[in-house]
């Protein structure tokens, strides 16, 4: 357990360290969009400049950021002018309402149309889902999120719908791939019922790549928050991002991406661990 | 095959063939401005009205299938190789190394890979002609893409790794690339196919987001994705419904691709 | 039909509306509430809901108003202010006002340290303020150096309590920030010490609250308007104008031509990053005014803005009566005439496309930024007339600091086009641009000496418009200015758009200026209750 805690921290904190490199090295850093102003005098202007330059140095910034981070300090955002703490601490439970929102619901979803394909197996009874699935991946998620606004019904449903496409596909191909397998045709043989065939052969040796699965739609979910948030103007963690990456605010991004690093890992590590559960003892 | 698989493909090849047969079938170019007929409605000179800049709708809509069907699938086989390579290796050597592999794609994962795109838009010159910028976004989007299907792969090797027959090859003595190259890597084709299918119309969709930020078809290229920003504009589709056309074609087209290219054929009754 | 319904529906919904509170968007989060640090617009809608001043201009007569100041007198050559103060003014917690208050806010604006941008604007030399006070109600300003203008930058400054316990919640204005929630709205409520009465001497403001939702997506933003959950839109793109216009025909608010601009300039630095045949391009004057002739103004005024702007003739807007050079016209679409210009400079051409005297094919890329719809559309039209004479042109659209890096730190970019915007119709605003020795002369920024000789001759009209205190002699140096822009083309100006806005007929008192804020200038004026709005 400390060994997992240690490797999602150390692999957390590194993916920091590369995004700020990232950011450090990428394109418009350190540029203000005060400079534009006209009013401004030539030493505000050094003054703006001199506070980019303090962030220059990648190495420096992040030791200062982990120094930070030991005693509770997140460090400043400086395109909101305000301590990146109090902007999680406001955002953050938004953002994962609505994720949990968007997974539980296309992961259901999608898993119960794959299921409700491989139960009744005739023939077209997968178009009606596969016609869904196909709209919903054809949209981008910023017209869905638009659809629902006009609907008056919030983005948190969208993240489902863009969701559940891939979790339908992937797990209708599967299910009915493990149909296909031997002992399946050996049970059907035996004269199993349509039920019992589904719970016990089938679904069984399916579940960890279903268990798979949940943390592959975490990471879709927060890769469609971004743009839903933005849409939306939900004032998440997403729309943070979002505006972090605009506006390179170097201590704002190094954070989030941090807290990205940890959520994946920890979605990914425990769909692993299910996996492991999983494997059929010889 | 069955009938419906059949037509499906029928309609895929019309799409694929009217897009690459675009300069006979319509008569003007999809960068011409017809400034006196801004926004027109259908008619026989142009049969899906023009667009607020006065160029024909239906042009651009032949030509933007051309460049989005050709590159998505690109970058789709890209991303999907590399994926098939990452993730197979991972799942098939497990233990250590599949951690720290599994490790590395959960934090390419959480980058903000957007400031990929946003670098490499930097380095690339102002002067790119919109064709090779065009390709070069598909093909960022196909080295970018590969995390989460590597994931899936990865999941789906362990599962064939453990099962009855890998064992049984195993010990009766087929050596390790043998087994990889003969025994493992047919048997990931379902999976390597639904995600090469998963992927096509999330590449097209990114490029439409992408062109929000400065990296998407440099004007006047057209392509799916920028035609469905016109989406964005609710209230003038109602008012004009044919604005409709290129994301009812991009749902036709993929619905038919994952119909006609199922592995499987039917559930055995 | 569905017109008619939604036309029913709004009506219907204006009348459930009771509480007397206006309500519109600001686009982000405001940075500050410290009226003396702001920079931003939000910030600086905040500001002017809340500050009390000294003069203020009127966003309508474009006159000076004396507020907190009842007179003004500007003396030795603009150096220094006297003002007489109005008496009996207490701050919303009820501390009095009294010349202190003045020389406290003097002392912080223009400190160094704090690096204030409306401290700025006073700075027109080294040295410290002075500020008297010979009794409560009368205060001097003395400033280091005369400042141009000195009585209208006062419009900038907030007047600060020097006494009170709790400084950030004193203000002389007429609304007070009651609540803020990060990402959702600001509250204001009505000061109920604010000084100002109105004719039959009720006191102002007659509105009760001010809610500014936080708002950034546009389509959201109208459709809250439609559903009522707005007063204001400040703001609006032609396109959803021209749609609000037909669904609920009273709503939409055309204020004219605003002071902003739409230009395209090239970099024309000696040592840019830019192979040397195109840096002769640019720096070429015929080259600049040929394109200037090549591209078509009034389609991009049909075009892009719908009709909702006008060809730009130069530096200032059509809508700036006094300061517009009334000799200059917008220069004359005309293909055949840039590309005689062209091939009077040396270029030719050759199956379609341009050369020029050294047989490099005359091809080139704009920026702008992306995501600006406007923006991508006037690129496209451009691209087209330009492709009429010969002309390659590449569009890219970059993030906004991608472009900013182009265009002020590593100047690997080879033409851009922009917006700007303007907030004062004084060309003193626009000193830093004119200027070939300012940061933002932005085609060829900070000259040691001006490398052309008109720029040279820009530069002495500036600095005689600024010292001089006569408007008409200030506008005979600005109109040759003018002159001079628009022959050299440094900077090609495309349209001045319209100040496009929304306001629901609820609103009442609304008269449309042209300087920003247009719709809400007079916000201690306003009321809701059913009213039609004035037009210009």
């Amino acid at each position: 357990m400390f060994r997992f805690v240690r490797r999602l921290l150390i692999t957390a904190l590194l993916g920091g360290l590369l995004g700020a490199t990232l950011v450090r090295l990428g394109p418009g850093f350190g540029v203000d969009e005060r400079e534009l102003d006209t009013r401004l005098s030539s030493e505000s202007r050094q003054a703006i400049r001199a506070e980019h330059a303090a962030d220059s140095n990648i190495a420096l910034f992040y030791i200062r950021y982990l120094n930070g981070l030991l005693h509770g300090d997140f460090g400043f955002s400086r395109s909101l002018n305000r301590p990146v703490a109090d902007l999680l601490k406001e955002r953050l439970p938004l953002t994962l309402g609505s994720l949990a929102y968007g997974v539980f619901g296309g992961v259901s979803i999608g898993f119960a149309l794959a299921l409700l394909t491989v139960w009744w197996r005739g023939p077209g009874v997968d178009l009606i889902p596969a016609a869904l699935s196909g709209i919903c991946l054809a949209l981008p998620a910023a017209v869905i999120a638009l659809l629902f606004l006009w609907m008056g019904a919030g983005g948190r449903w969208a993240i489902a719908l863009v969701v559940f496409p891939h979790v339908y596909r992937y797990a209708k191909n599967l299910l009915v791939a493990t149909y296909q397998s031997p002992h399946v045709l050996a049970a059907q043989a035996k004269g199993l019922s349509t039920s019992r065939i589904v719970m016990a052969h089938v679904l069984a040796p399916a579940a960890p790549q279903l268990a798979a699965l949940a943390g592959i739609s975490v990471n879709l979910a927060f890769g469609a928050s971004i743009p839903i948030e933005v849409i939306c103007d939900t004032p998440g963690v997403g729309q943070l991002a979002w505006k972090a990456a605009l506006d390179r605010d170097l201590p704002l991004l190094v954070n989030i991406t941090v807290l990205v690093a940890l959520m994946t890992l920890a979605a990914n590590s425990l769909a692993d661990l299910a996996l492991n559960a999983w494997r059929p003892a010889k | 095959m069955t009938r419906v698989q059949k037509i499906a493909l029928v309609i895929v090849g019309l799409v694929t063939l009217a897009s690459l047969a675009a300069g006979l079938l319509t008569a003007s170019s999809y960068s011409e401005q017809f400034r006196d007929a801004i926004s027109a409605p259908p008619s026989a000179r142009f049969p899906l009205g023009t667009d607020e800049l006065g160029r024909d709708r239906f042009a651009r809509l032949l030509y933007g299938t051309r460049v989005s069907l050709l590159l998505a699938p690109a970058a789709a086989l890209l991303s999907t190789l590399i994926a098939a390579i990452v993730g197979g290796t991972a799942g098939y050597l497990g233990g250590k190394w599949e951690r720290c592999v599994t490790s590395g794609i959960d934090l390419f994962l959480s980058l903000p890979w957007l400031f990929l795109l946003l670098a490499v838009r930097a380095l690339l010159p102002l002067n790119t002609s919109p064709v090779t910028s065009v390709i070069i976004t598909f093909l960022l989007l196909g080295c970018l893409g590969w995390a989460t299907p590597a994931r899936i792969i990865r999941a789906g090797t362990r599962t064939l790794v453990h099962s009855d027959f890998l064992v049984q090859a195993r010990a009766s003595g087929v050596s390790g690339l043998r087994l990889f190259w003969r025994h493992l890597l047919p048997n990931l084709r379902p999976i390597l196919l639904a995600q090469f299918w998963v992927s096509v119309p999330v590449f097209i969709l990114s490029e439409a987001n992408l062109g929000l930020l400065g990296l998407g078809v440099s004007e006047p290229l057209p392509s799916w994705g920028a035609m469905l920003r016109e989406l964005e504009n609710y209230s003038a589709i109602l008012q004009n419904p044919w604005m409709l056309a290129p994301a009812a074609l991009l749902i036709a087209v993929v619905c038919c691709l994952q119909l006609a290219l199922r592995t499987e054929d039917r559930i055995p009754c | 039909m569905l017109r008619t319904c939604t036309a029913v529906l709004f009506a219907i919904s204006l009348s459930a509306q009771s509480t007397n509170e206006l309500r519109f968007c600001l686009r982000t989060d405001p940075k500050t509430f410290n009226p003396l640090l702001v920079e931003d617009e939000s910030s600086a809608v905040v500001r002017y809901l809340t500050a009390g001043l000294l003069i203020r201009v009127n966003r309508y007569t474009q006159e000076l108003e004396g507020e907190l100041a009842s007179k003004w007198k500007v003396s030795e050559n603009g150096r220094r202010i006297d003002f007489d103060l109005r008496q009996n003014v207490v701050f919303s917690d009820g501390t009095p006002f009294s010349c202190e208050d003045i020389a406290y806010t003097m002392r912080q604006v223009m400190d160094p340290a704090l690096h204030s941008p409306t401290g700025d604007v006073f700075r027109s030399g080294a040295g410290a303020v002075e500020t008297k006070c010979s009794g409560p109600a009368s205060a001097m300003v003395r400033f280091p150096a005369p400042v141009a203008t000195l009585a209208a930058r006062f419009d900038g400054v907030a007047i600060v309590s020097a006494h009170s316990a709790r400084k950030d919640s004193a203000v002389l204005g007429p609304f007070i920030v009651a609540d803020y929630k990060p990402g959702n709205f600001v509250q204001l409520h009505r000061n109920p010490n604010y000084w100002k009465h109105d004719a039959n001497g009720k006191k102002l403001p007659y509105l009760d609250s001010v809610r500014l939702e936080i708002q950034q997506n546009r389509e959201l933003e109208l459709l809250r308007f439609r559903r009522n959950q707005l007063d204001i839109v400040n703001k609006l793109d032609p396109e959803m104008y021209d749609r609000l216009a037909t669904e609920v025909p009273r709503a939409g608010v055309d204020a004219g031509p605003s002071l902003d601009w739409e230009v395209v300039f090239f970099n024309q630095l000696a040592n840019s990053p830019l192979p040397d045949y195109k840096r002769q391009w640019f720096r070429s004057d015929e080259f600049r005014a040929a394109i200037s002739e090549a591209i078509n103004r009034d389609d991009l005024c049909r075009i892009v803005y719908r009709g909702h702007a006008q060809p730009a003739r130069g530096p200032v807007s059509v809508a700036n009566r006094f300061w517009l050079n009334a000799d200059l016209k917008p220069p004359v679409y005309s293909s055949t005439s840039a590309l005689a210009k062209l091939q009077q400079a040396g270029f030719h051409s050759s199956g379609g496309a341009l050369f020029d005297r050294g047989g490099h094919k005359v091809e080139f890329s704009m920026i702008t930024n992306a995501g600006n719809k406007l923006h991508e559309r006037m690129l496209a039209l451009i691209q087209q007339d330009l492709a009429k004479i010969g002309i390659q042109l590449n569009v890219v659209t970059l993030d906004f600091p991608s472009l900013i890096e182009r265009i002020s730190k590593n100047f690997n970019y080879e033409s851009v086009l922009m917006a700007f915007v303007n907030v004062d119709l004084d060309p003193n605003e626009q000193m830093n641009i004119w200027l070939s020795s300012a940061d933002n002369h932005q085609w060829n920024p900070n000259e040691k000496t001006p490398e052309t000789l008109w720029e040279a001759e820009i530069d002495r009209l500036m600095r005689a418009q600024a010292s001089a205190q006569d408007p008409h002699k200030r506008k005979i140096s600005f109109d040759r200015v003018q002159q001079i822009v628009s022959e050299k083309a440094p900077m090609i100006f495309l349209v001045n758009p319209n100040a496009l806005a929304a306001v629901s007929p609820n609103v009442r008192n609304v008269t449309p200026a042209m300087l920003s804020p247009q719709i809400y200038w007079n916000v201690d004026r306003l009321t809701l209750g059913g009213g039609t709005v004035s037009q210009r």
